[in-house]
């Protein structure tokens, strides 16, 4: 059986008129490394916010363990944040920033040091610790948040954007780190993003939320090779949305009356409107994919590792990406294919959402 | 013609500094006279006796105890209370918030002699007797609104996340007011003192109006200016103003040392 280490139970926020968050349920597994991924304003931060203790939920319940924590203070759960603006404590140091949480819970001075020293070293911060945080950089504040927030080795850390005001370069530094001290420390860790290749990168599970509700749910491959809506079909990378309607176990109809192959159970629960999705890498120009669509090249980017191309057919728009430089050039007429095991379908109505 | 722009503005600058400075100036210069008659009014040979005696004129202790003994009490209770206040109103929205926001300026726009009367009249019919208490009651009373208008200012820019950071670090309310919260605002807290201290000590209108048989030190001087001006009173005040603009140098200076330390602490 595994260990839930945050249970959410049909919790809704509601903000004066605003729905933050609306009945969501979610558990959370212990020791893994989840991301909450969604765009602007679907209610991360605020799901963020009910956990740590800072919201309450106007309805559902949450668990810390088996402990319901709901109505408790911050001070009263197992849980730390790392701020998405750090709030470092200006008017101390390094080191007695990451010590605060230990002082408050007694811990004996020859203990404290080793702890604060320890923990710093984990950052890389080590020899910081008389700065104060004004004279660090960004990247280096974000590594004290970090390490204010792990050394009291809460059972769960709570990540709210905390990379997001960092350069790119840095970024990816850290969100190998983050993941490497995820790894070393091994506490369960979630990380608020609206940054899909960083939820990639980082997550064992994402939890893709849209308006306030949990979209979908999975491992970073399995959210890509089988988004359940188009939300996160479209969220998740770039994908081919070609509209139909289901006309057999394995066979979908497009509105040219062309008919396409999906794998087995693909459908399943699937009737009426759908659209088959399909992603740019997995379109082959040519080949001999069950699925066949032919068009003409409008656009073409070379941008390195891959070539890639706009193709139009009597479907839609079909993106193309291809490895290295393609020798296809626009105004070409050519016919592309691909397999339905590559394929994944999704319910229009749901994509009709606004 | 660049030469004449640049020039005029440090000469415009260095006159309307003379304007300032000029009454303080001679109030220090004229602690170091040596009047012919009873009015220290024109210039008559330098001396250090005024300063080796500076409490030589009767009644001028006393009445310079009374006020240092006022603007301590007054400045503290008004720190504390408007203190209090200001968070309050930053920090919650209750029922009449907005408009005790508007109302906290009301003592500072109120002409003196309005308040001073209505503070009389106000004592009178509740038959308090004029003297300390009602002078101190009405320096807290002004000194108040300068206090939660200051803190306030600081209370605005404070980023609640700090707080929120505290708590989620084990500090409860309290022991997050203590360490992060009061740390954070004291500069404010100490300019609002420092500012209530001044206000009181110098103030002439409200407290006339309250003091009944009290003399503070502007009341004495102001009786005393009848019958003579002698010099301690330039010596008193000159110390006065130091003590003020040390009081107000030193917090500048110590915030910034608070700013900057750190890079030298182990
Ligand atoms: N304290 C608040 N008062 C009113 N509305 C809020 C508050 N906090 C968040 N909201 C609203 O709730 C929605 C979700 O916000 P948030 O959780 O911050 O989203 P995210 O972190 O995903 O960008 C937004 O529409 C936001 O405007
Ligand atoms: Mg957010």
């Amino acid at each position: 059986m595994t260990v839930h280490d945050v249970r959410l139970e049909n919790v809704t926020k509601q903000f004066a008129e605003v729905t933050a968050v609306d009945d969501m349920s979610l558990d959370v597994e212990s020791g893994k490394f989840y991301a909450f991924l969604g765009p602007s304003g679907c209610g991360k931060t605020t799901t963020l916010r009910m956990i740590g203790g800072f919201e309450e939920p106007t309805e559902g319940t949450i668990y810390l363990g088996d402990r319901t924590v709901t109505g408790l203070p911050p001070y009263k759960r197992d849980v730390n944040t790392v701020f998405q603006s750090y709030a470092l404590f200006p008017h101390l140091t390094v080191f007695e920033n990451v010590a605060f949480g230990l002082r408050r819970r007694g811990v004996k001075k020859q203990l404290l040091r080793g702890q604060v020293d320890e923990m710093l070293r984990i950052v890389g911060l080590e020899g910081y610790g008389g700065r104060r945080p004004k004279q660090l950089s960004g990247g280096q504040q974000q590594r004290v948040a970090l390490a204010r927030a792990l050394v009291n080795r809460p059972r769960v850390l709570l990540l709210d954007e905390p990379l997001g005001a960092l350069d790119l370069k840095l970024r990816k530094e850290m969100q190998l780190e983050l993941k490497r001290i995820q790894h070393e420390m091994g506490f369960t860790f979630i990380h608020v993003t609206h940054d899909q290749e960083e939820a990639m990168t980082m997550a064992d599970r994402i939890v893709v939320m849209n308006r306030g509700r949990i979209e979908q749910l999975g491992d970073p491959a399995e959210l890509y090779e089988r988004p359940r809506t188009a939300f996160v079909a479209s969220f998740l990378g770039v994908s081919n949305l070609l509209p139909g309607v289901v006309a057999g176990p394995e066979l979908v109809r497009l509105e040219s009356g062309q008919e396409l192959r999906v794998a087995a159970g693909v459908l399943n629960g699937h009737t009426g409107a759908v659209s088959v999705g399909i992603r740019p890498e997995k379109v082959r120009i040519g080949g001999d994919g069950a699925n066949r669509l032919a068009g003409q090249i409008v656009e073409r980017a070379y941008v390195g590792v891959s070539t890639q191309y706009v193709v139009k057919t009597d479907v839609g728009q079909v993106s193309v990406y291809v490895q290295g430089a393609g020798a296809h050039v626009p105004g070409e007429q050519l016919q592309l294919s691909f397999d339905p095991e590559s394929a994944f379908v999704v319910s229009r109505s749901e994509e009709d959402r606004p | 013609m660049r030469w004449v722009r640049r020039h005029v503005l440090t000469a415009y600058a260095v006159l309307a500094l003379a304007y300032l400075f000029l009454p303080i100036a001679v109030v220090v210069a004229f602690s170091f006279n040596n009047p012919k008659g009873r009015f220290n009014f024109t210039w008559s040979g330098f001396t250090w006796k005024n300063w080796e005696n500076p409490f030589a004129f009767p009644g001028i202790g006393p009445a310079l105890r009374v006020s240092i003994e006022l603007a301590l009490l007054s400045s503290l209770i008004a720190t504390v209370l408007g203190t209090l206040i200001a968070l309050a109103l930053v920090r919650y929205r209750f029922r009449g918030s907005a408009t005790t926001n508007m109302l906290i300026f009301i003592p500072m726009t109120t002409p003196e002699v309005v308040m001073g009367a209505s503070l009389l009249t106000l004592f009178v019919n509740w038959r308090i007797a004029q003297g300390f208490g009602t002078i101190l009651i009405a320096h807290i009373l002004f000194n108040i609104s300068y206090v939660v208008v200051t803190v306030r200012a600081r209370l605005v820019g404070f980023d609640r996340h700090l707080e929120e950071a505290a708590m989620d670090l084990g500090a409860n309310e309290w022991v997050t007011f203590l360490r992060v919260t009061l740390p954070l605002i004291m500069p404010g807290i100490l300019a609002a003192g420092l500012l209530a201290f001044a206000l009181s000590i110098d103030d002439f209108v409200i407290t006339y109006f309250n003091a009944g048989a009290t003399t503070t030190f502007p009341l004495f001087v102001w009786g005393a200016a009848r019958v003579a001006t002698p010099p301690q009173i330039n010596v008193i005040g000159t110390a006065i103003f130091v003590v003020a603009v040390t009081g107000m140098l030193a917090n500048i200076l110590f915030q910034n040392y608070r700013a900057r330390k750190g890079a030298v602490l182990a």
